[in-house]
C-alpha cells in the first residue's frame, strides 16, 4: 500500500508494459510492411475488406428452399408462424397447381425488424422448407417497411459456400435507393 | 540600409522557422496521438480518411496522415456558436489568448548554436532573451487567463467550475515547475536558455556529457510531472475529462474549440522543447564541438560549420520527438488523478520535494566550492 502510494515505481512499471506493447507491435508492423505477411501488429479486422470467419452453425438471413420446379417447398402449414416468438412471419396460403401437394404460400413475409433470429421456425418446419444458412448478415434499411422481406426475395437466396462466404448478393428491399 | 533590411529578414526568418516548426509539430501530434495509442493498444488507429487522385480510382491513405487535415476542415466548416448570455468579447478572446501564449512560449527555446554566415552571426533561436526561462514560464502562466476567461464568459456553471479547476491545477503545477527548475538554474548559473544549453556541452569526469538529466535527475522527474499537470493532459485532465467531466470549453464549437485542442498540442510541444533544453542537452550532440567531434579517447572528426549546425538542429528535433513520445506514452498509460489527489500531489508532494532539491543542490554546490 505504501509502495503504491509513492506512485513512481508503479508508474514506471506501467510505462514499461505499454512501451513494450508499442515496440513489439511496431516491429510486427514494420515486418509486415517489409513482406512478412504473417506478422500482424494489431488484432483489428478491417471490416468491409476483411471479415472474420463465421461459425458453421450461425443463424443468418432466412431463405426458402425451392423444389426442383422452382416452387417453394413450403406447404403453408403455419407451424413457423405459430411458433415464432416475435411474430414476424406472415403467411397467406393458396392451392398448389400440383394436385399431390395440398398448399403453397401465396405470401411469405418475414419482418426482419422484428425477427430475433432464434431459429425456432427452422426447427418447427416439417418440410425443411426454411433455413438460416445464407451467411448474409448485412441487411439494413432506412425504413421499417424496408425490413420486410417477401417470398420472392427469400426464394432467390442460395446457401453460403462451404467456407461460409455468402453466394447470393444481399437482397435489396424495394424502397432502398442506394 | 540593405544591412538593416537583411537584419530584419533574418530576424523574421528565425521567428517564421520556429512558428513553422511548432505549428507543424502540433498539427502532426494529433496523428501521432492516434497512431501511437493504437499501436500501444494492439489496434490500427484511424486510417480511413483518403484523398482520391482525380480521374482515377486510386485513393491515397498514407497511414491516416490526412486525418488532421480532415479534422481541421471539419472544424472550420462547423457552426461557430455563441451562447446567448455569453460575454461576447471575452468568449471570442479566450481561445486566441490561450493559443497565443502557448505559441510565444516557444520563442526563447534555442534550436541550435550560432550560425556564422559571412561576417554575420545568427543565433539559432527565435528571440535571444537573457531571461529565457522566466519568459517561458511567464507565458505558460498567462495561459491560465485564456482558460479562466473561457470558463467565466461562457455563462455556464459547468464551464465556470471547470475553469476554476483548471486554474487551481495550473497554479499548483506552476509553483512546482518554477521550484524544480531552480536546481538547474543554480547548477548552470544562468536564466538564459542558450547559456544553459551551452553549459550542458561540457563533460563530467571527462566522458559523461553534463546534461541536466545527469546532474539533476530528481529535478527532471519533478519537472516532468509538474509540466504534464500544467498541460492539463491525461493523468491530470481533471479540468475537462474528454469522456465524462464537463470542462471549461463546453460552450465552444467549430474552430474556437479547435484552438483549445491546438493549445493542448502546442503546450505539449513546448514542454518537450523545454525538457530538451533544460535536461537533455538541447541542441548538443555528445562530443560535438564547433569544429567537429572530439571523442574522449582522443579521436577527432573535423566538420564544417554548416554541417555542425545541421547536426545540432537535427539533434534538437530528435530529442523533442523522443520527449513527445515519452509524453504520449505517459498520457496513454496512466489513469486520471482525482481533484484532491492532484492538489495534494502538487502542494504536498512536488512543491516540498522541489524545495528539498534546491537545498540539496545548494549544499552540493557549496561543498564543491564552485560549479565548474
Amino acid at each position: 500500500m505504501t509502495v503504491q502510494r509513492f506512485y513512481l515505481r508503479e508508474v514506471v512499471s506501467g510505462l514499461v508494459l505499454t512501451a513494450g506493447h508499442f515496440f513489439r507491435n511496431m516491429g510486427k508492423h514494420i515486418a509486415h510492411a517489409l513482406g512478412r505477411k504473417e506478422a500482424r501488429g494489431a488484432v483489428t479486422i478491417q471490416y468491409p475488406e476483411e471479415r472474420r470467419p463465421l461459425a458453421a452453425r450461425l443463424r443468418s438471413l432466412h431463405r426458402l428452399v425451392r423444389r426442383e420446379d422452382g416452387s417453394p417447398r413450403c406447404v403453408a402449414c403455419m407451424m413457423c408462424e405459430t411458433i415464432c416468438p416475435a411474430r414476424c412471419i406472415y403467411i397467406v396460403a393458396e392451392e398448389h397447381p400440383n394436385p399431390e401437394i395440398e398448399k403453397m404460400p401465396e405470401r411469405f413475409d418475414i419482418d426482419l425488424g422484428k425477427c430475433v433470429f432464434c431459429g425456432f421456425c427452422v426447427e418447427a418446419c416439417p418440410e425443411d422448407a426454411i433455413r438460416m444458412d445464407t451467411g448474409i448478415l448485412e441487411f439494413a434499411s432506412y425504413s421499417r417497411h424496408g425490413m420486410i422481406y417477401t417470398k420472392e426475395m427469400l426464394l432467390a437466396l442460395e446457401p453460403a459456400g462451404p467456407d461460409g462466404v455468402p453466394r447470393s448478393p444481399v437482397p435489396i428491399p424495394a424502397d432502398r435507393t442506394v | 540600409m540593405s544591412a538593416a533590411l537583411a537584419d530584419f529578414g533574418i530576424a523574421f526568418g528565425r521567428v517564421a522557422l520556429m512558428m513553422f516548426f511548432v505549428l507543424n509539430v502540433a498539427a502532426i501530434l494529433g496523428w501521432v496521438e492516434r497512431k501511437q495509442s493504437a499501436i500501444m493498444q494492439d489496434r490500427i488507429g484511424a486510417n480511413r480518411a483518403d484523398i482520391r487522385i482525380p480521374f482515377t480510382k486510386v485513393r491515397l491513405r498514407v497511414m491516416g496522415l490526412f486525418h488532421p487535415l480532415a479534422d481541421t476542415l471539419k472544424m472550420l466548416t462547423k457552426e461557430d456558436f455563441l451562447p446567448a448570455r455569453a460575454d461576447r468579447l471575452l468568449f471570442v478572446l479566450a481561445p486566441f489568448a490561450s493559443v497565443f501564449f502557448s505559441l510565444v512560449a516557444f520563442a526563447s527555446i534555442p534550436f541550435g548554436d550560432t550560425l556564422r554566415v559571412g561576417d554575420r552571426v545568427i543565433p539559432l533561436q527565435a528571440v535571444t532573451l537573457n531571461v529565457g526561462v522566466l519568459w517561458v514560464f511567464a507565458m505558460l502562466s498567462l495561459g491560465v487567463y485564456g482558460v479562466m476567461m473561457a470558463g467565466w464568459s461562457s455563462a455556464n456553471n459547468y464551464a465556470l467550475l471547470g475553469g476554476q479547476r483548471a486554474a487551481a491545477l495550473m497554479i499548483s503545477a506552476e509553483i512546482a515547475i518554477g521550484a524544480s527548475i531552480m536546481g538547474v538554474v543554480m547548477w548552470y548559473g544562468s536564466l538564459n536558455l542558450q547559456e544553459i544549453v551551452r553549459a550542458q556541452g561540457e563533460l563530467l569526469f571527462g566522458w559523461v556529457p553534463k546534461w541536466g538529466i545527469v546532474v539533476q535527475p530528481f529535478a527532471f522527474v519533478l519537472f516532468l510531472t509538474a509540466g504534464i499537470a500544467a498541460t492539463k493532459r491525461i493523468p491530470f485532465d481533471l479540468p475537462e475529462g474528454e469522456s465524462e467531466i464537463i470542462g471549461y470549453f463546453v460552450e465552444y464549437s467549430g474552430m474556437k474549440f479547435g484552438m483549445f485542442l491546438m493549445t493542448d498540442m502546442v503546450e505539449t510541444t513546448v514542454l518537450a522543447g523545454l525538457c530538451t533544453s533544460l535536461f537533455l542537452g538541447g541542441w548538443q550532440v555528445p562530443y560535438l564541438l564547433a569544429d567537429g567531434f572530439h571523442f574522449p579517447w582522443g579521436a577527432v572528426i573535423g566538420l564544417g560549420p554548416l554541417t555542425v549546425s545541421l547536426l545540432q538542429v537535427g539533434s534538437f528535433v530528435t530529442k523533442v520527438a523522443v520527449m513527445i513520445f515519452v509524453l504520449m506514452l505517459i498520457r496513454w498509460t496512466l489513469p486520471r488523478f482525482r481533484y484532491d489527489q492532484a492538489m495534494r500531489l502538487g502542494w504536498l508532494g512536488l512543491f516540498p520535494l522541489s524545495i528539498l532539491n534546491i537545498v540539496v543542490t545548494g549544499a552540493v554546490l557549496l561543498a564543491w566550492g564552485s560549479r565548474t
